[in-house]
């Protein structure tokens, strides 16, 4: 594979971070947008699956629930009693 | 009332009447929970003020799972501070809801010591429902939960918990075992339960026989219901007994045939088979006489669905017949195509019943490379526009084809 799935993660990471608070991002947009980018013959749905989990879990991205799944970066919800 | 503190005069009012009441339930958990006096005061102010008190919480979960725990938050935090925070966990059920006693109670500690002490067994998906906790207390819950032999269920846009009927393990209908295909297709599709990445959510029911009490047809975006292929067994001498007891045969059993494919004749009952829909009627009103046939296996249906969105679907026939021991095969690889045609052009919060009528489900047939068959078809056409000649059944020219 030409684009590791390192490489996918961060780019889908820097999708997210440039978003945030304008649009979420769900699982299969942010595969979606990567094999846009670089073509099913060098990224897979299985390379953008693996690259979501590399970013849930090392915490830098969680998700989350609002009518549907997206992902998005960790922060204090509006909803929480400070 | 809870205690001297909280007055709960409207909700008193759902303590009347012989039927079992949630208000009775938590007062009884608030003598040791604090946590239920708070909550009984908020539902009284919700009731007082005719509006609703909670807030969603979008984020909350445990470490490299989307789903399972449902964020709640009061707006009126001040007023009760033990539910400031009321989280809900789904936890992932056993097949056929079947638990020892030590597993019920280790549950039950479990969620004293971290949380309400409330729960709902069992949800409409069928998880184990527990009611109410702290964000600082998810992780630990989980932590203990999964020591104990458990996982949290689904929420979001996963693949939910899987549900079955209580199948061969108690019930002589079940056609194939349905508890069996439950736990492995959740151990198959661990990723799918746990990872949101589908447009919505997807649930499997499976139900050993057409009687379906699991709500398969209704509630499922894959129903998966037991049936058999060959002919009603049947026990003449037991019929008989039947009718000598009283059971009047002719307007219980075969007038109530939906294909009237039944004739008793006062002596001995005749069934043409090839007319039977698998209704169970008359094997629910003679269980003695009448049993399911032997070649047995599970019909695959799908887009099943209750009214959230859009209305309610039930779902349609996608796979006529399956032979018991190829239904996991067969639904993994019927699952693939279906999923990756979902996830592919489903929009958001679409499920999959809404894609098919929004393509078509000859479309969607195609997609996912399954021929057409009779058995799809849920009623005859009553449109004109294709008219068949007698003589050799062709359509005529010209017939708007």
């Amino acid at each position: 594979m030409a684009v590791t799935v390192e490489q996918l993660a961060e780019e889908m990471y820097e999708m997210i971070k440039e978003a945030m608070g304008k649009k979420s991002f769900k699982a299969t947009d942010l595969a979606k947008a990567m094999i846009a980018k670089y073509g099913e013959a060098e990224v897979s749905k299985d390379d953008c699956k693996h690259a979501i989990r590399v970013l849930i879990d090392t915490g830098r991205c969680v998700y989350s629930y609002f009518g549907g799944s997206y992902i998005t970066l960790p922060h204090k919800e509006g909803a929480a009693p400070d | 009332m809870a205690d001297e503190g909280v007055k709960t005069t409207l909700l008193d009012e759902l303590e009347k009447g012989p039927w079992p009441s949630f208000v009775k339930e938590i007062k009884k958990a608030s003598e040791t929970s604090p946590v239920c006096d708070d909550l009984l005061g908020q539902l009284e102010l919700s009731y007082e003020e005719k509006k609703g008190h909670w807030k969603h919480g979008g984020i909350v979960g445990v470490m490299g799972y989307g789903g399972g725990v449902i964020g709640r938050y009061s707006d009126v935090p001040e007023k009760f501070p033990n539910v400031a925070h009321f989280h809900t966990l789904r936890v992932n059920h056993p097949a056929g809801w079947f638990y020892t006693s030590d597993a019920l109670r280790t549950l039950c500690n479990i969620w004293e010591r971290h949380g309400s002490g409330l729960t709902n067994m069992h949800g409409s998906t069928g998880d184990i429902i527990f009611l109410g906790t702290k964000t600082d207390e998810l992780e630990p819950t989980f932590a203990d939960l999964t020591k104990a032999g458990f996982d949290l269920g689904g929420s979001g846009s996963v693949m939910r918990t899987p549900s079955c009927c209580v199948g061969q393990a108690r019930c002589e209908w079940a056609c194939y075992d349905t508890m069996k295909l439950c736990y492995e297709l959740t151990q198959t599709y661990q990723d799918e339960l746990h990872r949101p990445a589908f447009p919505y959510k997807y649930k499997f029911k499976c139900a050993g026989c057409p009687n379906d009490c699991v709500a398969s047809i209704a509630r499922s975006d894959c129903s998966i219901i037991g049936t058999w292929k060959d002919d009603i067994q049947q026990d003449d001498a037991a019929v008989a007994e039947y009718a000598a007891l009283g059971l009047d045969i002719q307007k219980d059993v075969c007038d109530n045939c939906p294909t009237k494919c039944m004739a008793w004749d006062g002596k001995k009952l005749t069934i043409d088979n090839h007319e039977c829909v698998r209704c169970m009627h008359c094997i629910n009103v003679m269980p003695k006489a009448l049993r399911p046939g032997k070649e047995r296996g599970a019909t695959i249906l799908i887009g099943a669905k209750a009214p959230i969105i859009q209305g309610a679907l039930l779902s349609s026939v996608l796979i006529p017949f399956v032979p018991a021991d190829e239904l996991l095969e067969t639904l993994k690889e019927l699952t693939g195509r279906i999923w990756e045609f979902w996830s592919e052009y489903g929009k958001n919060r679409e499920r999959v019943g809404e894609l098919i009528q929004r393509v078509g489900m000859a479309n969607f047939l195609d997609a996912i490379g399954l021929e057409p068959t009779p058995e799809m078809v849920a009623a005859p056409r009553d449109n004109p526009y294709i008219f068949f000649q007698k003589e050799d059944g062709k359509p005529k020219d010209g017939d708007g084809q």
